[in-house]
């Protein structure tokens, strides 16, 4: 006995019924794809062609040429340097508390709260983050007088917080959750049966991590610091809040090129260093999303 | 491949608790050099924390695991020499085959050239030799168990251990890889542990089966055995088909809706009880139109199994399954009345109903 399957449904020249539809699916994609047009590639194509004209309006490279000014090389390089130490500090401090996360219990409180906390902190910067640290630990900060007071004077040889380092201090403040959310994915990618399995081969912890673990997740790892990266390289109104002389970094010279306070007001100048951020921050990002492509690919 | 000889392997009295939970009750079993035991349970009976433990991935509370004679108990996993296959998803994702299978000869220092081929030699045993460059995203989930028996093998372990290795395949795959598992395990001859909760899967694959409840091996012996000479009402229900049918015990027998059939424990005690009746036993010995009886009743569903169909039929008070060869249950299509036969092998009864 033999049973037969339900014929397939088919015109009677074997094509499907209905003929061909217009496929229609990318319509959903519209809102996403106007609001990106607006706010970012329209803005992008007014600075750069902005960059690219005079004040009357001609053609020119000049303002390219502007960029290779002292001060203007020497802030690019302090942003390089804070945006490479405040991301590799916060990818590695923020490893480490993702992977305590990723071991525990997926479904236990500790988790979720650490996951909601990140999810609010990495977002949470500008006037005031840096309010929060001026209040916290300033000169007049709670925390500060009450250090002070038991003979531990962190303000003795300079006042740190408000130059470089102490905007690396902020920024670690958003940095490190920020890695939280985005390397979690990565650990909890990471199957128990790989180190059950690199065990009973023979292999132990230090086997383990140089192996198996290590090199599925440094392209995780390596695509997160970028990320971090591109967000204090971008970064405005947290250091902006905490150093308004000097300008030590890129995105306040752009401020300072349009507001004339500095300098010359230089629209076009302006834009030319805002196409120098573009490009590096656009060179970080698809570095970043070619590291994240090979590690979903391994860490499903 | 080298020659390679089993090793008996030992479990005595193992305990394993998580928390107030019993996984293994004072476990023991021994696995004879070369031979291929199937451990067969529900989940939770501790069949797969007999084979951790053995694995040493975890630590036992109390008893001894020993191997080749050598007391294992508190030796690492990295330091017990056993090959062990995972349910799934266990190659390394970022590695080819050949690195997969090639890794525990790299943990134990030998030289690329020379772990390459010994590689390249193991993969040739489970036939996928052609796919030594591909990456586990590029192979079937049949492939990928193939390339992690190579992985488990290459090491020339004591001891195989496979935990549930077919369980997420397709059962086509899964009846062709446990075959192909069963040919490699002879011929290498190593002594394997084998978990599954499927008893095709262990009947098929083992030299013997242990069935396990609540920690406990509730009976270990040839597949034949466990499944025509069950030790106990777990052991008849958990492994194949049985029907319950209610009869009384008297003298060494029971007597089943007028039927009389022996008992395999002569000592059970006269009385009221359940008897526990293999579907292959019951059997359409003619048409019971205009008939009445404990055993007339009315074909309700015919199920075709291929060479033989399983026959439900409705006695009224309860439904009874007959296992006939598919020409015969083709006599008696649904709605058909039927006179039912009980063949007089042993049964076992219980009592505690």
């Amino acid at each position: 006995m033999t049973i037969a399957g339900a014929p397939a449904i088919t015109t009677s020249a074997g094509r499907p019924v209905g003929g061909r539809r217009l496929p229609l699916d990318w319509l959903g994609a519209v809102p996403f794809l106007v609001y990106v047009a607006i706010f970012l590639f329209l803005p992008t194509a007014i600075i750069v062609g902005g960059s690219v004209l005079d004040a009357n309006g001609s053609l020119t490279l000049v303002n390219f040429a502007h960029l290779s000014r002292d001060y203007i090389v020497k802030t690019t390089l302090n942003t390089i340097g804070l945006s490479a130490v405040t991301a590799l500090a916060g990818a590695t401090f923020g490893a480490l508390l993702a992977y305590a996360i990723a071991v525990g219990n997926r479904e236990g409180l500790v988790r979720r709260l650490t996951l909601s906390v990140s999810g609010v902190l990495a977002q949470f910067g500008g006037v005031t983050l840096a309010f929060a640290f001026i209040a916290t630990i300033g000169p007049a900060g709670f925390l500060y007088l009450w250090l002070a007071e038991h003979h531990a004077d962190i303000y003795a040889h300079s006042l740190w917080l408000f130059e470089l380092p102490g905007v690396a201090l902020v920024y670690l403040y958003f940095q490190i959750p920020l890695m939280v959310l985005v390397f979690l994915p990565a650990l909890d990618g990471i199957k128990p049966q790989w180190r059950e399995a690199t065990e009973s081969l023979g292999g132990g912890t230090w086997h383990y991590w140089r192996y198996v673990a290590g090199p599925l997740l440094a392209p995780a790892f390596l695509g997160a610091t970028l990320l971090l990266f591109a967000n204090a390289f971008s970064a405005y109104a947290t250091v902006n809040a905490l150093i308004n002389q000097g300008q030590p970094v890129i995105s306040q010279q752009i401020s300072g090129a349009l507001s004339g306070e500095v300098g010359t007001f230089e629209p076009g100048f302006a834009k030319a260093i805002a196409v120098e951020m573009v490009i590096i921050v656009t060179a970080v990002t698809v570095l970043y999303s070619l590291l994240q492509r090979r590690t979903s690919r391994w860490l499903q | 491949m080298p020659e390679r000889t089993g090793v008996e392997v030992r479990l005595e009295n193992l305990q394993r608790r998580y928390g107030a939970v019993v996984a293994l009750d004072d476990l023991s079993l021994t696995i004879a050099p070369g031979e291929l035991v199937a451990l067969l349970g529900p989940s939770g009976c501790g069949k797969t924390t007999a084979l951790r433990l053995l694995a040493g991935l975890e630590d036992a509370d109390g008893g001894r695991v020993v191997i080749g004679g050598e007391d294992v108990t508190g030796l690492p996993a990295n330091r017990r020499n056993i090959g062990m296959v995972f349910q799934a998803y266990s190659l390394f994702p970022h590695m080819v085959a050949w690195e997969n299978v090639a890794f525990g000869l790299q943990m134990r220092g030998v030289g690329l050239a020379e772990r390459k081929k010994r590689a390249i030699d193991v993969l040739e045993l489970v036939g996928l030799s052609r796919f030594a460059n591909r990456y586990a995203s590029q192979m079937s989930g049949g492939q990928q168990q193939r390339v992690a028996l190579a992985r488990a093998l290459a090491i020339s372990p004591q001891v195989l251990l496979l935990d549930e290795p077919l369980s997420a395949l397709d059962a086509k795959v899964r009846s062709r890889l446990r075959d192909e598992i069963r040919r490699i395990q002879l011929e290498v001859g190593i002594t394997t542990l084998f978990v599954t909760h499927d008893q095709e899967e262990a009947l098929a694959i083992a030299d013997r089966v242990g069935v396990m409840q609540s920690g406990r091996l509730e009976q270990l012996g040839p597949p034949m055995t466990v499944y025509s000479r069950p030790a106990t009402p777990f052991v008849a229900d958990f492994v194949g088909l049985t029907n319950r049918i209610q009869g009384t015990v008297s003298r060494g027998s029971v007597d089943v809706r007028g039927a009389t059939i022996p008992l395999v424990d002569s000592s059970v005690p006269d009385g009221p009880a359940t008897a526990l009746v293999r579907p292959e036993a019951v059997s359409l010995v003619g048409n019971g139109e205009a008939q009445e009886g404990p055993l007339i009743g009315t074909v309700i569903a015919v199920a075709f199994l291929g060479a033989t169909s399983r026959v439900t039929v409705d006695l009224g008070d309860i439904t009874v399954l007959a296992q006939l060869p598919t020409s015969a249950a083709a006599e008696h299509p649904a709605g058909t009345r039927v006179k039912l036969a009980l063949r007089p092998d042993p049964v076992l009864v219980d009592s505690h109903n």
